[in-house]
């Protein structure tokens, strides 16, 4: 009974020592290891054989550490604590046990006083027969032994069942062998109940050694260590405060334990990233808080790798640090999937703010192209029919029309002009900003040109203004260059001088400047020969027929257009040249104006390889000042007259003013612009002989002669002088070429020409003196008609042929004034008919044309005229297609100008004026 | 509302219709001019009629349209001819339609010529004969539209000859 008593508790205390293999608490006090009760899987761990090689130790820095460090001795403190606390409860235990026991003892011990009592009297009779109270002692000691929790149990039959009679000598004698019978029972249980005591003592004293017991359980936390950093990549150690490893455990070992124990970083390693891991070390160790960061290393030994390094100081029970913690985790791969991705993330932004950036650029500049489109298509809708109604009153013009009736055409022809130019100024921004705009290179005479500009801005002047050119005495008579863009910047600019001043004058200085780009020496070179040339005439470069320029110098020229007007103000001037920009808002209401001709300017000059500037005081005036290259041309002979301006040209602009260098133009009454004397032609005694002056509403002088008809120029040739203006008393009777009163003359009439395209020759008519002879070469029956009408309407007439071959044909019998020549013809084309127009008015043969096949017909007019023929004619080509390089090919093969088909009245006269007049 | 309406004579014959006659040219013009079918050319054309040749610009058309119904023929059977590919030839007719239509402002038919001399230029017969037919087209187009032009002009002209019976014969 007691013994299954004894069983019982052994196995509860079993239990409670198995659980105490494990530190519960450890799970407890932090969660540190969230590790399974290894009672049930104990045999898990003893499958795994562990390699224990990796982890290398330095077990007297172990030892130490633990010892010293606070952490070993808490850890440590920890383990003995919870040691203790079990002893104390198997202590404990015991204790109650005894406790129990001797609570026995004593009711016993009461029992057995009571019996005594009974029993006092035979006591001494069976002194000698009775245990001694050693015996009951013993009994006591064993009631000792008995656990508290068997208190309930009945140790002894409270009375012992006696047949005998009471107090008997037989009854006495049967008590008695009871008692001892129960006597050596007790002692049997003492005895039992010792020895367990023994046994019990033996096996706590086994159990009892906390040294065994901890070293088991850090075996045991160490295994799982193992089995759960088996595989990792990760480097754990421990370095001393000098940064020497103590202890590292290394799953993929490259190097002994001998080469790393005791050494540091930088004695183990070479190599990138070493240095800086022993630094980040050592400024954890100074700092003493804990840190992470990310290495690179490149050494020898282990190639290229990035670890994540976490490294804890580790501070002695005084909080003195001893040394770090350090634990690695090899990341390479993971960095370079993080430097891809970020790599392409990147990319990705890059990408995704190019692409707004130029799906922004590419709306922006549809935008704008769509606005300039449109601006270009509307200006261009607009000048269609404008054009229509100015050339309409232009023609209106040339029809019989009393005084007023002429006045109040040309100020309408005016204010038609300024319309167009407004959109031809649209027009030509865009072009110029499209990269569209090209330029020409033409002769002209700056002088003239001025002279026009200021003219022109007179006609239209409605202010007491003086205006005024100056053009130094340097300056070449001609020069090469786009003299439309030109006269378009002088334009404008004057005209905005105009409109803002209100009283004093403007002015206009054209000097000869040195090349802003070049050294200054050729600059001077260039004014030293183009005064020359201007002064005697002499020719530096004689031009070759075909308008090659072999030898050409470069002059620069600066213009200032100086008015005494408002000016503008400081903060204006930065804006002044951008589009549809003015001075103010102000400003545009007063003065109107789009605000595009100082951009169109300033483009234009830009264009021509110049640059426009601007000078302005407020209240004062301002200058506009644009400096431009120009070629020198060099004139072969003063005849070789090539007046590009003959639209507003009156006669009297002959060798004298070529060089007149002073223009003024006083100011006149708004009244006098109507009436039918125009100008106040004055001299300014300052300037006798240069000034110039110029009449501002000149109607255009030149000699009118109609003919009814046709037919009326091949019959009776007559010349009507028709004076319509009174003032203009000018008619040309001295044409170098009229006196040639017998020339051949073929005029087709229409009827013919309709007929057949057939040649007709010898037809001598004796021409005009007064009327230019002129001769279309044109194959094509429409354009013929529409280019005669013209000339009617021009007052001209003409002969017509219809390929290059009849046109060599008639050159050679009549002296023409000027051919108008298609380019592509049937038989032969207009550059070969050039070619050998020119090639007879080089050598004075026809060899040439005998040659290609056109024989000279009638020789003797040849011979006759042979001579005189021999002047240069102009000779304009008329192109379908309005190329560059089919002009270009004009002027090669000898041509002057060309006119681009559709012939227009406009061009036509202008061509006439230009070569005729 | 007009007085002229009760007497039974066709309005324009009493020259109240040469308002509307006239707008209605003008609209067609502009509808012309709009298309890109005409350009400013034919406006020229137009400033050059007057008095002395009142007719100048229908007799102008009319030649064109001779003229242009010639080289239309000579384009086609060149292109037919598939033996031949005279360059020079094709090059030479569409430079006179291309010529003679800008001088009367047919602005669609002369780009229409420029293209066609391109694809001449490149050897490319297939982009020839689509130009070609575009040609053609656009040509048929124009001439009925100038047809019509000319009718209402003529009936403007009947109408203001009614209304001013002198002005015809003093001329």
């Amino acid at each position: 009974m007691v013994h299954e008593m004894e069983d019982e508790y052994v196995e509860d205390m079993e239990v409670e020592v198995l659980s105490s293999m494990w530190p519960e608490d450890i799970d407890e006090a932090g969660k540190k290891f969230n590790v399974e009760r290894p009672g049930s899987h104990d045999n898990m761990l003893e499958d795994l054989a562990f390699v224990e090689e990796p982890s290398i130790v330095d077990f007297k820095r172990l030892v130490e550490l633990t010892s010293y460090s606070e952490k070993g001795s808490s850890q440590l403190a920890y383990l003995v604590q919870n040691w203790e606390y079990k002893q104390e409860n198997a202590v404990r235990l015991l204790r109650e046990e005894l406790e129990s026991l001797s609570k026995q003892q004593r009711e016993v011990e009461l029992k057995k006083l009571e019996i005594f009592e009974q029993h006092k009297f035979e006591e001494h009779s069976y002194a000698g027969d009775k245990r001694p109270v050693s015996v009951l002692d013993g009994v006591y000691e064993i009631f000792q032994d008995i656990p508290r929790k068997r208190n309930d149990f009945i140790v002894e039959d409270k009375r012992l069942k006696i047949d005998a009679e009471y107090d008997t000598l037989v009854y006495w004698k049967q008590q008695a062998l009871e008692l001892r019978k129960q006597l050596e029972a007790s002692v049997q249980r003492e005895k039992m109940l010792s020895e367990k005591l023994e046994e019990s003592i033996e096996k706590l004293e086994k159990q009892s050694s906390p040294v065994e017991e901890l070293s088991q359980i850090l075996k045991r936390a160490d295994n799982f260590l193992h089995f759960v950093l088996q595989n990792a990549p990760v480097v754990i150690g421990h370095q001393d405060k000098e940064l020497r490893y103590r202890f590292i455990y290394n799953h993929f070992p490259s190097l002994r334990e001998e080469d790393i124990i005791g050494k540091t970083d930088v004695e183990i390693f070479k190599g990138g990233g070493v240095k800086e891991s022993q630094d980040f070390k050592r400024e954890v160790l100074e700092r003493g808080v804990a840190a992470k960061r990310e290495i690179t290393f490149e050494t020898e030994l282990f190639g290229a790798k990035t670890f994540l390094i976490y490294v804890e100081p580790v501070f002695s029970k005084d909080g003195e640090k001893i040394g770090v913690n350090y634990m690695g985790m090899e990341i390479t791969d993971q960095v370079k999937k993080r430097e891809k991705v970020a790599k392409l993330r990147e990319e990705i932004a890059v990408q995704k703010a190019k692409e707004s950036e130029l799906n922004k650029t590419i709306h922006i500049t549809e935008e704008t192209m769509r606005a300039k489109q449109m601006l270009a298509t509307m200006s261009h809708e607009i000048r269609s029919p404008l054009s229509g109604v100015v050339s309409m009153a232009e023609i209106l013009s040339t029809t019989k029309l009393d005084k007023d009736q002429k006045q109040l055409l040309s100020v309408m022809l005016s204010s038609g002009d300024l319309v167009l130019q407004l959109i031809n100024d649209i027009l030509d921004l865009s072009k110029v900003e499209s990269g569209v705009m090209k330029l020409e290179a033409t002769k002209f005479r700056p002088r003239e040109v001025i002279k026009h500009v200021l003219q022109t801005a007179a006609a239209s002047l409605k202010k007491m203004l003086t205006l005024e050119g100056h053009v130094a005495d340097d300056i070449p008579i001609e020069v090469i260059g786009d003299v439309l863009r030109i006269r378009q910047i002088l334009t404008n600019l004057i005209s905005n001088a105009i409109k803002f001043t209100h009283k004093g004058k403007v002015q206009i200085n054209l000097y000869v400047v040195v090349d802003p780009y070049s050294d200054p020496q050729e600059p001077n070179l260039n004014t030293g020969r183009s005064s020359v040339s201007t002064q005697n005439g002499v020719i530096l470069d004689e031009r070759a027929e075909n308008g090659s320029h072999s030898h050409e110098t470069v002059v620069w020229l600066r213009c200032d257009v100086k008015d005494t007007g408002i000016g503008i103000p400081e903060i204006a001037l930065p804006n002044l040249f951008k589009k549809y920009m003015q001075a103010g808002a102000d400003t545009a209401r007063k003065y109107g104006g789009t605000g595009l001709g100082l951009a169109i300017c300033k483009q234009l000059v830009e264009l021509m390889g110049g640059h426009l500037t601007v000078s302005s005081k407020e209240h004062v005036g301002s200058t506009f000042t644009f400096v431009l290259p120009y070629k020198v041309s060099h004139v072969c002979d003063s005849s070789d007259d090539t007046d590009e301006f003959g639209d507003m040209n009156d006669n009297e602009s002959t060798d004298d003013d070529i060089s007149c260098g002073i223009f003024q133009f006083q100011p006149h009454t708004l009244g006098s612009l109507f009436t039918s004397n125009g100008p106040h032609k004055e001299r300014i005694s300052a300037f006798p002989d240069d000034l110039y002056t110029i009449p501002c509403s000149e109607v255009n002088p030149k000699e009118i002669s109609i003919l009814d008809d046709d037919h009326s120029c091949l019959t009776s040739p007559s010349s009507k002088c028709n004076s319509e203006n009174e003032n203009t008393t000018c008619t040309k009777t001295e044409k170098q070429n009229c006196d040639d009163v017998s020339v051949a003359s073929r005029s087709p009439s229409d009827h013919n020409f309709y007929n057949s395209g057939e040649a007709r020759n010898g037809e001598e008519v004796i021409k005009s003196v007064t009327k230019p002879k002129i001769l279309l070469v044109e194959d094509h029956v429409v354009n013929v008609m529409v280019a005669k009408r013209m000339m009617r309407q021009l007052n001209q007439d003409m002969d017509i042929v219809n390929n290059g071959a009849e046109a060599v044909r008639a050159v050679q019998n009549c002296a023409y004034d000027l051919i108008l020549m298609d380019v592509c013809m049937p038989v032969m084309d207009g550059l070969q008919a050039t070619r050998l127009i020119r090639s007879f008015e080089k050598t004075g043969n026809w060899d040439e044309a005998t040659k290609a096949g056109v024989e000279p017909h009638n020789s003797l007019s040849f011979n006759q005229k042979s001579e005189k023929s021999r002047r240069r004619i102009p000779i304009v080509a008329m192109t379908a297609n309005a190329m560059s390089e089919s002009a270009e090919e004009c002027f090669e093969n000898g041509m002057d100008s060309f006119i681009t088909k559709p012939v227009t009245l406009q061009n036509l006269k202008q061509c006439l004026e230009q070569y005729v007049e | 509302m007009l007085k002229g309406a009760k007497t039974g004579v066709p309005l324009w014959l009493l020259g109240f219709g040469a308002v509307r006659l006239r707008t209605d040219m003008n609209r067609l013009l502009s509808l012309l001019f709009h298309q890109g079918v005409l350009d400013e050319q034919f406006l020229q054309l137009q400033q050059l009629q007057d008095q002395s040749s009142p007719n100048f610009v229908s007799e102008v058309i009319t030649i064109y349209f001779h003229e242009s119904e010639k080289q239309l023929r000579n384009l086609r059977h060149l292109l037919l001819d598939r033996e031949m590919w005279d360059y020079v030839k094709l090059g030479i007719h569409l430079n006179q339609l291309m010529g003679s239509s800008s001088s009367i402002g047919a602005k669609r038919v002369r780009n229409i010529c420029a293209a066609f001399r391109g694809a001449v230029e490149q050897n490319n017969r297939s982009a020839c004969m689509r130009a070609l037919e575009v040609l053609e087209h656009e040509y048929c187009y124009l001439k009925n539209k100038l047809h019509e032009l000319f009718q209402i002009e003529q009936q403007r002209v009947l109408g203001d000859a009614v209304r001013y019976p002198g002005v015809v014969h003093q001329q």
